[in-house]
């Protein structure tokens, strides 16, 4: 049998926030996820929370579990000691239950232009990446933008302008990619206080990621390129 | 709200016919999901996507052409000949495509995509990115849609299409954010809403998201299915949860063993293809050793990749061994991985043709949903991706072409119909006082699935699936009342789902008890032979009455004439 205790919170209701506490005849290899599943379809229809892919891929289930963001899906409940306690993921609204808004999070996103620029004429078949040069954004291109390093970013927790992890790890995967040629323009637009410079280094991100990324050292190549493009008179104005 | 084009599904199919219709011109693109386009489940997939590039050393000679013949022979010559050369053909230039927007290809030592073999195929012509391959494309295009700044609706709940007069006029959704129903008027609606493994719940590859509604709301608004009996059963699904562990494994040199600790598939295949054979030989083969006392705990089988040593492991699979650790508490370098054939794809899905078009006016279908038909029994590893992108982008690029002549008034009747009836249906399954409880009916389908339409199919099972699921029908009549939670009701969603489950399985167990044949992944156990003079067509299912009327569609046989399918 495992314990799981459930943040609840619908801010329509006039309810205060609680923590509902569910028994669950837990078997051997049940995933926290499963957990879930258990209760909504045998004790409380009425418990919102994320899903789909079930195998740590599609990044939906990403919430707080005993002390750390986790995936829900790859949780054991057995790895928990059988007391599960669940939470949203931090700074961002709930919507209600384990759902919360993800506006702030994609929107910086899709602010670092989070795709491919390549301004030279596009070859007839593919452009050549050696094996070195591809793997140098190996790991950055993992990211399932799951937001558990939002989740755990202490900044991000009094700064909602700040890009963020995983929206910096997107920029250094750009950044480090052979067939992108808008370096000195993507560093310019995180060399700031709302970007790079606004990371504290606490390590957070890279503690918790569930795909073992590393954004704390990606923002601190970042910074290092960013410096080295400044003193070599090649970043211009940033922030643009 | 009203569109010219609304695409529902943010997978690869969807995303891909977004980008076709906005690089045709038409601005009016709005993409509806009921996840995050990044969520879907195009992003499991591991092993790669097909194309007659020839980087690879032995690739050379592959062309094209080679890519069609090992496609139709793998559909057991039940696909559309016209269909696959189009898609082989088209194969290079998208592959090519995605690359050049940014796709994370791995690389040969030449700079080029790498590629490797797979199951059923002449030469290695599938290209990868390590075995995270659907997740690089699906986060390429997703790029791609936020560079066009193409509209994206997420977390809407699509539930029903408003169809008149043979013309569809938009569709019903619920916004997840507000609770809300709204009826979304578009001239033209594509459906890449995916697979249906869900209706085989645990026992499939599948994600929680996949659930055949997509493919149930076009069949009740009296759009034909085609093909559903074809399931197709990967060979490798990891024990206990069937998380895909992909063929890339096998392509990499991984071995099957059975609890003899022998290479079984010798005793299957030839001795040049043993674990590379097409899914549904390696997944008979595999339910043979099981069935026959092989295998271990009466279960599943190894998939044994030890000897292909930590660095190729690390560098190729890493997926894979992250998996298997993190789910099975193996580690690939030093074990063999625990696996079992698993509900893995649907071959058949929304009738269509090459260009997604359906018969009702306005109405589109791409990807895993449709059925074009390109994999006719038996789909090839690293041919559901490429489908994907090619008609994906058909699809987006043939509808965009023809919004200019389409009425721009929206048709409110139509519309308030279908949204009338959506509201009138939630607040029926609130106040019901039935007390099934929908999951158990949930569970129940699948367990009638996985018994009687699996790998061996017997006319008795099929027949008394048919009449079981009809009984569930029946009892999802009576289910309990959904709460009324306002925004984020996921019992409303999962129970609405089951309705999709229940009619798109009941498709699937008709059609099969009505082929008595074996043709690629349907094998009757009674009629254990391809019969091509009766059974060379398409099953093609029209709801009525609450059941699926089936009727058959002739096959289009070009150059290659079918024989008999040995590897």
């Amino acid at each position: 049998m495992a314990i799981f205790k459930v943040f609840r919170y619908n801010p329509e209701s006039y309810e205060i926030a609680r923590f509902q506490e569910y028994e669950i005849p837990d078997t051997e290899s049940m995933t926290v996820l499963e957990g879930l599943y258990y209760i909504l379809e045998n004790i409380d229809p009425t418990l919102a929370f994320r899903s789909s892919c079930r195998e740590g891929v599609c990044g939906s289930c990403a919430m707080h579990i005993n002390g750390e963001y986790r995936l829900a899906c790859e949780t054991q409940v057995s790895d928990m000691g059988h007391n599960v306690t669940i939470r949203p993921l931090a700074h961002m609204k709930i919507i209600r239950d384990l759902v919360v808004d993800l506006t702030p999070f994609f929107d910086n996103y899709e602010k670092i232009k989070p795709y491919l620029i390549n301004s030279g004429p596009v070859p007839d078949k593919e452009f050549k990446q050696s094996p070195k040069e591809r793997k140098r954004i190996d790991h950055h291109v993992d990211c399932i933008l799951c937001g558990a390093c939002y989740g755990s970013c202490p900044v991000l927790a009094t700064d909602s302008a700040y890009l963020g992890p995983h929206a910096l790890l997107k920029v250094l995967r750009f950044v480090d990619d052979s067939r992108d040629d808008a370096a000195y323009e993507r560093l310019a637009y995180v060399a700031t206080d709302y970007g790079i410079f606004r990371c504290h280094t606490i390590f957070n991100c890279q503690q918790v990621c569930p795909k073992d990324l590393d954004p704390t050292g990606a923002i601190g190549k970042l910074k290092m390129k960013a410096v080295k493009g400044k003193l070599l008179g090649k970043l211009k104005k940033t922030g643009t | 709200m009203f569109y010219d084009i609304v695409i529902v599904g943010g997978g690869l199919a969807g995303l891909r016919a977004a980008i076709a219709a906005h690089d045709a011109g038409v601005e009016s693109v709005a993409v509806i999901s009921k996840i995050h386009p990044v969520r879907s489940h195009s992003g499991a997939a591991q092993g790669g996507i097909n194309a007659a590039l020839g980087n690879h050393p032995e690739g050379h000679d592959d062309s094209p052409e080679r890519h069609a013949y090992d496609t139709i022979k793998g559909s057991d010559f039940l696909a559309d000949q016209d269909a696959v050369e189009i898609m082989t053909a088209d194969a290079p230039r998208i592959i090519y495509e995605l690359e050049h927007w940014g796709c994370p290809f791995s690389r040969f030592e030449d700079g080029s995509i790498a590629q490797r073999p797979f199951g059923g195929a002449g030469f290695p012509r599938t290209c990868y990115g390590a075995d995270r391959t659907g997740l690089y494309i699906l986060h390429t295009l997703y790029e791609q849609v936020v560079k066009r700044n193409i509209e994206v609706l997420y977390e809407r709940f699509v539930t029903k299409l408003a169809v008149r007069d043979l013309h569809c006029a938009g569709v019903v959704v619920q916004n997840l954010h507000s609770g809300e129903f709204e009826a979304i008027g578009a001239k033209t609606v594509i459906f890449a809403t995916g697979g249906s493994g869900r209706v085989y719940s645990v026992n499939t590859t599948n994600s929680h998201s996949s659930t055949g509604l997509g493919v149930a709301i076009p069949y009740w608004a009296g759009i034909p299915l085609k093909d559903m009996e074809f399931i197709q059963f990967h060979p490798t699904g990891l024990d206990g949860s069937s998380i895909l562990m992909t063929e890339g494994c096998r392509g990499e040199g991984g071995y099957l063993l059975n609890n003899k600790g022998e290479r079984f598939m010798k005793n299957y295949v030839s001795e040049k293809i043993m674990e590379l054979g097409p899914r549904d030989i390696v997944a008979r083969s595999m339910q043979t050793e099981i069935n026959e006392g092989r295998g271990f705990e009466d279960r599943y089988l190894q998939l044994d990749l030890r000897h292909l040593g930590a660095e190729k492991i690390m560098e190729r699979l890493p997926g894979i061994r992250d998996i298997a650790m993190n789910f099975r508490n193996v580690d690939p370098i030093k074990e063999p991985i625990p696996v079992h054939p698993a509900m893995h794809y649907t071959m058949g899905g929304i009738d269509c043709d090459k260009n997604g078009q359906t018969v009702i006016d306005g109405f589109y279908a791409a990807g895993e949903c449709a059925c074009v038909s390109v994999h006719g029994s038996n789909r090839l590893g690293g041919n559901s991706l490429l489908e994907t992108v090619v008609f994906g982008a058909r699809a987006g690029k043939h509808a965009a072409g023809q919004v200019e002549g389409m009425s721009s008034t929206p048709d409110e009747e139509a519309l308030n119909s279908a949204l009338k009836a959506e509201k009138d249906r939630f607040k029926m399954l609130r106040e019901t006082d039935g007390t099934e409880n929908p999951y158990d009916i949930k569970n129940e389908l699948a367990r009638i699935m996985m018994d009687k339409i699996g790998i061996f199919r017997s006319q008795t099972d099929m027949e008394s699936a048919v009449d079981e699921i009809k009984r569930l029908r029946e009892r999802y009549e009576h289910i309990r009342a959904i709460p009324d939670t306002g925004k984020f009701n996921y019992d409303f969603l999962w129970v609405t789902e089951i309705a999709g489950n229940i009619d798109t399985a009941l498709a699937i167990a008709s059609g099969a008890a009505a082929r008595t044949e074996s043709r690629g992944s349907h094998f009757h156990l009674e009629h254990k032979k391809r019969n091509d003079e009766e059974w060379l067509k398409h099953s093609m299912y029209t709801f009525k009455d609450g059941a699926p009327e089936i009727s058959y569609k002739s096959v289009t046989v070009g150059k290659y004439e079918p024989e008999e399918r040995k590897y």
